[in-house]
């Protein structure tokens, strides 16, 4: 898939520039409050692709939700491009884990679903079939999605977020439910949407090869509530080899940060 | 051929429609030959043997005994198709014809029923009377009177039509309004909760004092009737939605309206229509006993009259057709859901 010959519409973006600004925040947890995330402050550049690592349920997806704008941060603030995100914008688009596409729409509808939103479904149409193709699901318009795998789910979800040429992709462990051959020959194809387009990428993920095989930087983070414990340059050549001696360093480092080192 | 012979031949009865080229049981013609002798024998039964002296001599006899012939006449004419098509259908008739087998014990069971019921009650008067009535009566019903329950038939379903298009419509609207804002769930819940429960008819007292006409008062009724679980399955629906849908949507850049329209309503759509089939149940038992009670006219009218003269002839013949309105009525509703919610998988057939 991918190899974009000609300057299509779909899938070139200039990328967004995020700038996390000592956020905390925190939740209501049986009256009491759960502080979640602790003075996270984060600046991602345009056209980085900047991997989450940290302990389950330390607050990953939660930041992610906050720079998408879904809830706004209990202290300190998030500037897109330098102004603060008050709330969702189709230049900021979220791929959860689970796709959630809406099952009584076609394949072919669910990805139209921002541009139908957005009521510019007439003029800019033609963009959903360059998106299907994009993700290599050309020929499956018509399909429902309880008809699709899980892979093929999930890069519906991704044709659904691509076709309104996010300025920032935010992937919520987007390959995490996928069964390991289709999650490795999707972490290259989403390598190659990301270095043909030129979004800003920020992956969250719970596996430490994927995110150094993909990422430009891997930050980690500790338990609850998440505070930056890392914030590690991966400065290796695309397309990475998995057994790349740098890579495997890496690793280790991070083990070492999230307490895992024994098991090496 | 004998009795014994359909019978040894009944348990390899396929049920469905066979496949063009499949495979034809070689006694097809001999199991609707054996259904047309039936009805034949019940035609005979009609016409020949003579009805009871000691009651009344029925009107239509001849005619019902045409009608049984006809009926006889056609499983002779689906015999000899089945026939000519052995061993394996080749045409959408004929493979509709095989799937006809599967009906075969149907057709065998309602002609000894229609015997039995003849010989009860026209030849040897055995059943009390004026209860029981012999089938003709039911067709005399249909040849004579037929210009009045037409029209109590349009009353009825002009009625039905009015009072649950309003309450369906109601209730969606009402049920997405309580899943979807906070203050309205405030106020309308506490209302649902007390009012919900209480069957429509009980209500039927005040209605007809409160409403100018008694038509309008129907419409209220039967409004109520189904809008009640329409809105509580609508609501439910809405309420169960994932939020994820929500989130998605709204990253790219949905509008609340769109978010309503076009997340919250379909997400809801297979909860809206359990409520559109519990409404529909309760509408039609509202409707009859509007029509009994206030209205003077429709079906339920019809019933109440038939009964006051004694006339069970049209009480049984009003009641038939009403089973297959209503049981149209049924498949029509899953008609449309099998067709907007034709995205889910493993859905019940009616
Ligand atoms: N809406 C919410 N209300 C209360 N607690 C929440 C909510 N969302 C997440 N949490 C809690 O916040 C913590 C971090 O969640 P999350 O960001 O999903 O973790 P993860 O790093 O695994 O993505 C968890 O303990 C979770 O239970
Ligand atoms: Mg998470």
């Amino acid at each position: 898939m991918v190899a974009l010959e000609n300057t299509d519409t779909v899938g070139q973006s200039a990328g967004m520039t995020i700038d996390v600004q000592t956020v905390s925040h925190s939740f209501e947890l049986h009256g009491a409050p759960l502080p979640v995330l602790d003075g996270v402050e984060l600046r991602v550049e345009p056209g980085e692709l900047v991997a989450l690592l940290g302990p389950s349920g330390c607050g990953k997806s939660t930041l992610l939700r906050l720079v998408a704008g879904l809830e706004p941060p209990s202290r300190g603030r998030i500037l897109a491009d330098g102004r603060p995100i008050t709330g969702p914008d189709p230049s900021r688009v979220v791929v959860f884990q689970d796709p959630t596409l809406y099952p009584w729409r076609t394949v072919r509808d669910n990805v139209a679903l921002g541009l139908e939103a957005r009521g510019l479904l007439r003029s800019q149409g033609h963009r959903i079939d360059k998106a299907l193709a994009l993700v290599g699901l050309a020929g499956f318009e018509k399909a429902y999605p309880h008809q699709l795998s899980g892979g093929m789910s999930q890069r519906a979800a991704l044709a659904r977020a691509l076709v309104n040429d996010p300025r920032l992709l935010i992937l919520d462990e987007p390959l995490g439910k996928l069964d390991s051959l289709t999650r490795l020959a999707m972490q290259s194809e989403l390598v190659d949407l990301w270095r043909n387009t030129g979004f800003t990428g920020l992956l969250v993920t719970h596996d430490i090869e994927e995110a150094l095989f993909m990422a430009t930087r891997v930050i980690v983070f500790s338990g609850r509530p998440a505070r930056i414990k890392a914030d590690l340059s991966v400065d290796r050549p695309y397309p990475r080899h998995r057994g790349d001696p740098v890579l495997t360093e890496l690793r280790h480092r991070i083990l070492e940060l999230l307490g895992l080192a024994e098991t090496w | 051929m004998s009795l014994n012979d359909t019978a040894a031949a009944l348990p390899a009865a396929n049920g469905g429609t066979l496949p063009i080229g499949g495979l034809l049981p070689s006694s097809l013609p001999l199991r609707f030959s054996a259904a047309a002798l039936l009805w034949f024998a019940a035609s005979g039964v009609t016409a020949l043997w003579p009805d009871a002296a000691d009651a009344q001599e029925w009107e239509r006899t001849g005619e019902f005994a045409s009608l049984l012939v006809v009926a006889a006449g056609l499983l002779v004419l689906t015999a000899l198709l089945a026939a000519a098509i052995h061993p394996a259908p080749r045409s959408r008739l004929e493979s509709a014809i095989a799937g006809l087998s599967a009906s075969v014990p149907w057709l065998i069971a309602l002609a000894l029923g229609v015997t039995g019921w003849e010989i009860l009650t026209a030849k040897l008067n055995l059943l009390p009377r004026p209860f029981f009535v012999p089938p003709q009566a039911l067709l005399e019903v249909y040849l004579d009177d037929w210009p009045r329950l037409l029209d109590c038939f349009a009353a009825s379903l002009t009625l039905l039509a009015t009072g649950y298009t309003v309450g369906s419509v109601l209730g969606v609207v009402t049920g997405v309004a309580i899943g979807w804002s906070r203050a309205v769930g405030y106020w309308v819940h506490p209302v649902l909760r007390l009012i919900g429960p209480l069957p429509a008819t009980a209500w039927l007292p005040i209605a007809f004092f409160a409403f100018p006409t008694s038509w309008s008062a129907s419409v209220f009724l039967i409004a109520l009737a189904s809008g009640v679980p329409v809105t509580v399955l609508t609501w439910s629906g809405v309420a169960g939605v994932n939020s994820a849908y929500y989130d998605i949507a709204r990253t790219l850049g949905a509008s609340p309206r769109f978010l309503v329209l076009k997340v919250a309503v379909p997400a809801a759509m297979p909860h809206v229509f359990v409520g559109l089939f519990m409404g529909l149940g309760a509408s039609f038992a509202v409707l009859v006993v509007a029509e009994m009670l206030g209205v003077k006219s429709g079906v339920g009218w019809y019933l109440q009259w038939a009964q006051g003269w004694a006339a069970y002839g049209n009480m049984y013949a009003a009641l038939l057709v009403m089973a297959l309105v209503c049981s149209g009525l049924v498949t029509l509703l899953f008609r449309v859901r099998d067709r907007l919610l034709a995205w889910q998988k493993g859905m019940l057939k009616w």
